[in-house]
C-alpha cells in the first residue's frame, strides 16, 4: 500500500509543528482545525515551500526530505492550489494551463486531458481569456484545472475556498465533489470548514497549535465523543451505504448500512454501488416504540451510547444503529425537555427516526468502507 | 551638431543597456535579500540621487586617473585611459544614473511579491526559470520606467561630463555641453534648435512611456 510519509518536529518562525502521521494515497484527507493551528505551514512543509530541518518527508517510498537531503519545490511531483489562484496575470488561461504542463512533460497538443479537465472544470469556454476577465469562482478552478494537468502524485489544497465569497464557494463546490469522485491520486485539503469537510473529505487529520489531535475515517471522526464535530449543534452524521435495490413504484432506493437499511429516494445507481450519505442531527429523531404509524420512512433501531452537551440549547444523543448498537454511528439532535420527559439514558435501546438522508453530491465512494468505531467511543 | 545628438544618443543608448544588465540582478538582489547589510548597499546605489554631479565627478577622475591605482592598472593591463574619453564618460554615466534604472526595476519586483514565484515554483518552474518567465515579464513596467528614467537622465547629464569627460567634438562633447558652450558664445539660435529638440524629445519619451504603462495595465489589472 502506497503512503504520504511525514514527520515534522522543530520550529517555523515562532511557530512549533510537531506531527507525525502515514496516510494512504487515496482519497481526500482533510488537515482541519482553527486559524493558526499549523495547517498551512504543514501543508508548505510538504511542498518544500517551507523548510523544516529535520523532518522526514516520503511519497511512495521516494524521500523529499531526509537528514540533508530537501528535494526543491519543483522537483516534487505535486499540485498545489493556493488560496489566492495566482494565475499569472501575463499569461492568458490556456497559457496559465500549459504552463505547468510543460514543465511537468505532459504533452499539451496530443492529449485529450485539458480538454476534458477543462470541461469537468467548466472552464473550456474562458481558454482565451485574459486572467483579469474571470471571475473569483473561474479563476480558482482554472488554478485547479492547472495543478492537475501536470498529473501530480499528490495533490495539496491550502483553503481554496476561502477566499471566495459564499456565491462563488457554492459554485466551485459541485466541480470539487466531482474531482473528489474521479481523482485517483490523494488530496491534501486545508480547510476551517466543517461543512467543506463533510462534503468532501474522505479521513481528516484534526490538528491544534502544531499538534496532531486526532485522525481517522470521515465517519468515525465526525461521530467521536471526544472531538469537536459530534457536539457541534449542527452535527451531521456521514455514512457510506450500499445499493441494494430500487423500488420504480415509489422511486426509491434501498441502502444497506452497517446495522440496518435506508430508503432514499431516486435511483442511486447500479446494485452494489457505494454511496455516501449524510444525515443532518437535526433530521433525527427518537421513540421509544414504533407503536404510531409515522410518514417517516425511516425508523431504525438502536442503542444510546452517549448524550454530549452542544455549544446550543438542545443535546446530541449518540446512537449506534442495530438492536444490539452494533452498527453505525448516528447523531440526533433532541432538546433537552425531550430527554429528560423520556429520561434517556447511555446503553438504552431506542428508535431513531430518520426525517432525511441528503447523498453527498455526485460521491460514488471508491471503496466499501468499514465504519469500525475506535475504543474510545466504547469509553 | 548632429555629431553632439549622435554622440548623446550613443552614450544613452549604451548606457541605458549596461544598466539594465547590471541593474537587474542588483535590483532582484535588494528587493529579495534580507540581510541587515543590504540597506548599506542601497544605500551607496541611492547616493548619486543626492551627491552633487561635480564631487561624483571629481572622484571619478581622481579614481580614473592613471596616477592612481585603478586607473595605472587599467592603463598598464589593457591600455585603457577613462579620463577624456568617451569610455569614461560611458563608466561615469552608468554610476551616475544607477538608481533610476535600479529603483524602479526593484519597486517591481518587490510589487510581484514572493506568491507568483512559489506558485511558479510548484508548477516544476526552476529558479532560473521562474525568475525569466515569471519575475520579468511581471515586472515589465519597472523595465520601461527605469530604461526611460535612465535614459533621459543620461541625456540630460552636464556636470560629470563636464569634469571627467571635458568638451572634445565627436569624443566627449554631447548635447549638454554644445548647448552650454552655444549659450557661451551667444549663438543663441543654434542653442534654441538644441534645446527645443531635447524639450520636445523628452516630452514624447515620457508620453510614449505612460501610453504603454496606461495600455500594460488595461492588461493586466
Amino acid at each position: 500500500m502506497s503512503t504520504l510519509n511525514a514527520r515534522f518536529n522543530g520550529q517555523v518562525g515562532d511557530f512549533r509543528l510537531n506531527v507525525d502521521f502515514a496516510i494512504p494515497t487515496q482519497g481526500v484527507t482533510a488537515l482541519f482545525g482553527p486559524s493558526g493551528c499549523g495547517k498551512t505551514t504543514l501543508l508548505r512543509c510538504i511542498a518544500g515551500l517551507t523548510r523544516l530541518p529535520g523532518a522526514e518527508l516520503s511519497l511512495n517510498g521516494d524521500s523529499w526530505q531526509q537528514g540533508r537531503r530537501f528535494l526543491p519545490t519543483h522537483k516534487r511531483p505535486i499540485g498545489y492550489v493556493f488560496q489566492e489562484p495566482g494565475l499569472f496575470a501575463h499569461l492568458n488561461v490556456m497559457k496559465n494551463l500549459s504552463y505547468g504542463m510543460r514543465r511537468a512533460g505532459v504533452k499539451t497538443e496530443d492529449s485529450n486531458e485539458l480538454g476534458e479537465l477543462a470541461e469537468l472544470m467548466g472552464i473550456t469556454h474562458l481558454l482565451q481569456r485574459q486572467v483579469h476577465a474571470l471571475s473569483g469562482g473561474e479563476r480558482q478552478r482554472v488554478a485547479i484545472a492547472r495543478a492537475l494537468l501536470m498529473r501530480p502524485k499528490l495533490l495539496l489544497m491550502d483553503e481554496p475556498l476561502s477566499a471566495l465569497d459564499q456565491d462563488n464557494k457554492n459554485e466551485i463546490l459541485p466541480y470539487l465533489e466531482q474531482l473528489h469522485a474521479q481523482l485517483e491520486i490523494p488530496v491534501l485539503y486545508v480547510t476551517h470548514d466543517r461543512r467543506e469537510v463533510e462534503r468532501l473529505a474522505d479521513r481528516i487529520l484534526l490538528l491544534r497549535e502544531g499538534e496532531l489531535l486526532a485522525q481517522g475515517e470521515i465517519g468515525e471522526m465526525l461521530a467521536r465523543p471526544d472531538l469537536p464535530f459530534a457536539s457541534a449543534r449542527d452535527a451531521v452524521t456521514v455514512l457510506d451505504g450500499r445499493v441494494l435495490h430500487f423500488d420504480v413504484r415509489y422511486g426509491l432506493s434501498t441502502l444497506q448500512i452497517d446495522g440496518g437499511t435506508l430508503e432514499v429516494p431516486d435511483t442511486l445507481g447500479p446494485t452494489g454501488v457505494y454511496k455516501r450519505l449524510r444525515i443532518a442531527a437535526t433530521d433525527v429523531s427518537l421513540a421509544q416504540s414504533l407503536d404510531h404509524a409515522s410518514t417517516i420512512l425511516n425508523r431504525l433501531p438502536a442503542v444510546i451510547w452517549k448524550i454530549l452537551p452542544t455549544d446550543g440549547s438542545s443535546l446530541n444523543v449518540l446512537l449506534r444503529i442495530g438492536n444490539m448498537g452494533e452498527g453505525s454511528a448516528l447523531l440526533a439532535s433532541v432538546t433537552r425537555k425531550s430527554v429528560e420527559s423520556m429520561n434517556l439514558q447511555p446503553g438504552q435501546s431506542i428508535y431513531a427516526q430518520i426525517k432525511g438522508a441528503s447523498l453527498l453530491g455526485s460521491h460514488t465512494t471508491p471503496h466499501p468502507r468499514q465504519h469500525r468505531m475506535t475504543p474510545l467511543l466504547n469509553s | 551638431m548632429t555629431e553632439a545628438i549622435l554622440l548623446t544618443l550613443k552614450l544613452a543608448g549604451l548606457t541605458t543597456l549596461i544598466l539594465l544588465l547590471v541593474g537587474t540582478p542588483l535590483a532582484w538582489w535588494l528587493a529579495r535579500n534580507r540581510t541587515w547589510w543590504k540597506e548599506i548597499i542601497n544605500a551607496l546605489v541611492a547616493l548619486p540621487l543626492v551627491l552633487p554631479p561635480t564631487v561624483l565627478g571629481f572622484y571619478l577622475l581622481l579614481v580614473m586617473s592613471p596616477q592612481s591605482a585603478l586607473g595605472g592598472f587599467l592603463k598598464q593591463t589593457f591600455g585603457i585611459t577613462l579620463p577624456f574619453t568617451f569610455e569614461g564618460l560611458v563608466v561615469g554615466s552608468v554610476i551616475y544614473s544607477l538608481p533610476f534604472v535600479v529603483q524602479p526595476i526593484r519597486n517591481a519586483f518587490e510589487a510581484i511579491g514572493s506568491a507568483p514565484m512559489e506558485v511558479a515554483a510548484t508548477l516544476r518552474a526552476s529558479p532560473l526559470d521562474r525568475f525569466l518567465t515569471v519575475a520579468l515579464p511581471l515586472a515589465r513596467p519597472g523595465f520601461l520606467s527605469g530604461a526611460v528614467l535612465g535614459f533621459a537622465h543620461t541625456v540630460g547629464e552636464f556636470g560629470v561630463v563636464l569634469m571627467i569627460g571635458g568638451n572634445l567634438p565627436g569624443e566627449t562633447k554631447v548635447l549638454s555641453i554644445a548647448i552650454y558652450d552655444h549659450v557661451e558664445s551667444l549663438e543663441w539660435s543654434q542653442a534654441h534648435i538644441l534645446s527645443g529638440g531635447m524639450l520636445a524629445g523628452s516630452f514624447l519619451l515620457i508620453f510614449a512611456m505612460m501610453l504603454i504603462e496606461k495600455r500594460w495595465g488595461r492588461l493586466h489589472r
